[in-house]
């Protein structure tokens, strides 16, 4: 046995790669509830890939066919049911992990220095992630896939001068069809996936780099004992490699609960108008996309069309997006943590989370007089976190770090 | 060879323009793989101008050809029909054509090219359904004397006058869609193309 690791770890460094990223890598003791969602993703991505592998072999990408063919998945292929459920539950299942896991980062500063580069990555991925779901969206040609693909890709014909080039050259014809079905199932099943893996292995590369933040945003590497090792540190694995399959356990059961019992959730993971097959004639009543974009939608219909152009809600929206990108330097705070910083950022923060909950359900409703001026009101809200943010977490007491991790 | 000292200016001009030229080369690589996205030949073939010959079109008589998979219509409105447009006004939501559903050759009152030729998509802006072609004027099922002949949706019960104007009450938000065109010759029009003035 030890031969052969010898004979491997002469050749690839074997050893060396298991020691640094989980025996001998050294993780901050105090990791609560909050740090569960990174690994889950993995998870998910990977349920994702294996899921998605198995429900191509059964698919068409093609107008005429593809809403049959996941028919077909769905009623013929034997357990195509479930891996088309387990697929399309994964896809909220994975805003929903990755949103906590986003949360953590606000609540603990884990995106402030020197992990600015983590939070910039995995922002990409986040941004990386929507394009993935929604391509995935479009692809069983159900009616929301048709109008929801109709509506998002006619934003982009909003620029002036360009826009009508850039809408023929995403659609590859004059209206939404069998073009742009294909390539968005090439785009979802090799391009994006591709880069989510990459992104996912640079964003953790970086991590590892600079270690983990934690509850106290205390930097573990400054203590160190004798041998080197932080004195607050812990091994990856076994410690924390055990506590996360604990949290894929319970998440599973969450998990495979929705598939077998509620795949759509009531409308909210499958939405009922995609039940209809994609019929260019008739719009359905209402449109909207799943609710990992509806607080991105209310922003973009916020902001009334000006000068007969409806740019300045697309650009507020790609705005909403990216300014989150600009997070570890609009944050002045001294101190990381939620435990130790100045009231206005709590009070920041929790009108944040409420904004963002408030209009993803506003992007779920039709409009109304009361919901527009609604939504105008929480996307100020929403940029005004940003635009004050120098500001709110430059002021108040902030307590005192501790020098070590706290017990608990 | 000979040990001489290593020439740093020449190694990075060299390495510059070794850079510049494989960026070049990437960016005319770059050009098929782009151009595969625009719309091919068979989806332009599709969306190829549809010609149409009004010579033999009357007064009133309304022909309907497909161009994009989209119903068109092309019908012949008289002097009397042309005058009544503007005594519609007060009853249309956008009479003056403010919404961007017209080239700017038809933003006028008659929303066509040549007043008497109107060219408009035939396709509700409501849900998308073809309205029915009501020219009598007074018809008694669409409001008797005040109905000028104009366009009926029989889904929501959409009307439009006889320039695709909606008016204001029903369902559909916009007037109905003007697409490009233009005169060949006087009686030869050409769905799909500009004028090549504008």
């Amino acid at each position: 046995m030890d031969n052969n690791k010898n004979w491997i770890d002469q050749r690839f460094p074997l050893t060396k790669v298991w020691n640094e990223h989980l025996a001998e890598y050294y993780t901050p003791r105090n990791f609560n509830f909050w740090y569960f969602f990174g690994s889950l993703a993995i998870l998910v991505l990977v349920i994702q890939i294996l899921t998605g592998i198995f429900l191509t072999m059964h698919f068409k990408p093609e107008a005429a066919l593809a809403f049959a063919s996941v028919e077909y998945i769905m009623r013929d292929v034997d357990w195509g049911w479930l891996i088309r459920y387990i697929h399309s539950t994964g896809a909220s299942a994975f805003f929903v992990v990755i949103y906590l896991h986003m949360y953590r980062g606000l609540l603990y500063g884990s995106y402030k220095a020197p992990r600015e580069l983590i939070w910039i990555l995995g922002m990409v991925l986040y941004i990386a992630l929507m394009a993935e779901a929604f391509m995935g969206y479009v692809l069983p040609w159900g009616q929301m896939s048709y109008w929801g693909a109709k509506v998002i890709i006619n934003l982009f014909g909003s620029f002036p001068i360009v826009g009508e080039i850039i809408l023929e050259f995403i659609l590859g014809d004059y209206a939404v069809g069998d073009p742009v079905l294909n390539r968005f199932f090439s785009l979802h099943v090799i391009a994006l996936p591709l880069i989510l893996v990459i992104l996912v292995f640079l964003h953790i590369v970086a991590l590892h780099t600079v270690g983990s933040n934690n509850p106290d945003g205390v930097e573990i590497k400054k203590n160190k004992d004798a041998n080197g090792i932080p004195k607050d540190g812990i091994p990856f694995h076994p410690y924390y490699s055990v506590k996360d399959i604990m949290g894929v356990v319970v998440f599973l059961m969450i998990f495979t609960s929705i598939v077998f019992f509620a795949p759509a959730l009531g409308g909210y993971f499958l939405e009922a108008p995609n039940f209809v097959e994609a019929n260019p004639l008739k719009t359905p009543d209402h449109i909207a996309p799943l609710w990992y974009l509806t607080p991105f939608y209310s922003v973009l219909r916020a902001i009334p069309p000006m000068f007969g152009s409806q740019l300045p809600g697309v650009l507020a929206m790609f705005a909403a997006l990216l300014i989150l990108i600009a997070l570890p330097w609009l944050d002045r705070s001294k101190v990381k943590s939620i435990r130790y910083r100045s009231w206005p950022y709590k009070v920041a923060l929790s009108i944040f989370v409420i904004t963002f909950i408030v209009l993803g359900w506003l992007g779920m409703q039709a409009v109304t007089p009361l919901y527009s001026l609604m939504a105008q009101i929480f996307t100020a809200l929403y940029f005004a976190f940003f635009i004050l943010m120098p500001w709110f977490t430059s002021i108040g007491e902030t307590k005192p770090v501790p020098e070590r991790t706290t017990e608990h | 060879m000979s040990e001489q000292e290593i020439d740093l200016k020449k190694r990075r001009f060299l390495t510059g323009a070794t850079s510049v030229v494989g960026a070049v080369g990437v960016g005319f690589v770059l050009v098929p793989f782009l151009s595969s996205w625009m719309p091919s030949a068979r989806a332009k073939a599709a969306g190829a101008p549809v010609d149409v010959d009004v010579t033999k079109l009357e007064e009133g008589q309304l022909v309907r050809v497909l161009w994009r998979k989209k119903p068109i219509w092309i019908f012949k409105r008289d002097k009397a029909v042309l005058a009544n447009l503007p005594t519609l006004d007060a009853e249309l939501v956008d009479p003056n054509n403010t919404a961007d559903q017209q080239p700017a050759y038809a933003k006028n009152s008659h929303r066509s090219i040549n007043p008497e030729i109107a060219v408009i998509v035939g396709i509700c802006t409501h849900l998308g359904c073809s309205p029915t072609y009501r020219p009598e004027v007074g018809a008694v099922d669409l409001g008797g004397d005040a109905w000028k002949g104009g366009f009926y949706c029989p889904c929501h019960g959409s009307k439009f006058d006889l320039a695709g104007r909606v008016y204001a009450g029903v369902p559909a938000p916009t007037n109905l869609v003007i697409p490009p065109y233009h005169f060949v010759t006087d009686s030869l029009i050409r769905i799909g193309i500009d004028p090549k003035a504008s």
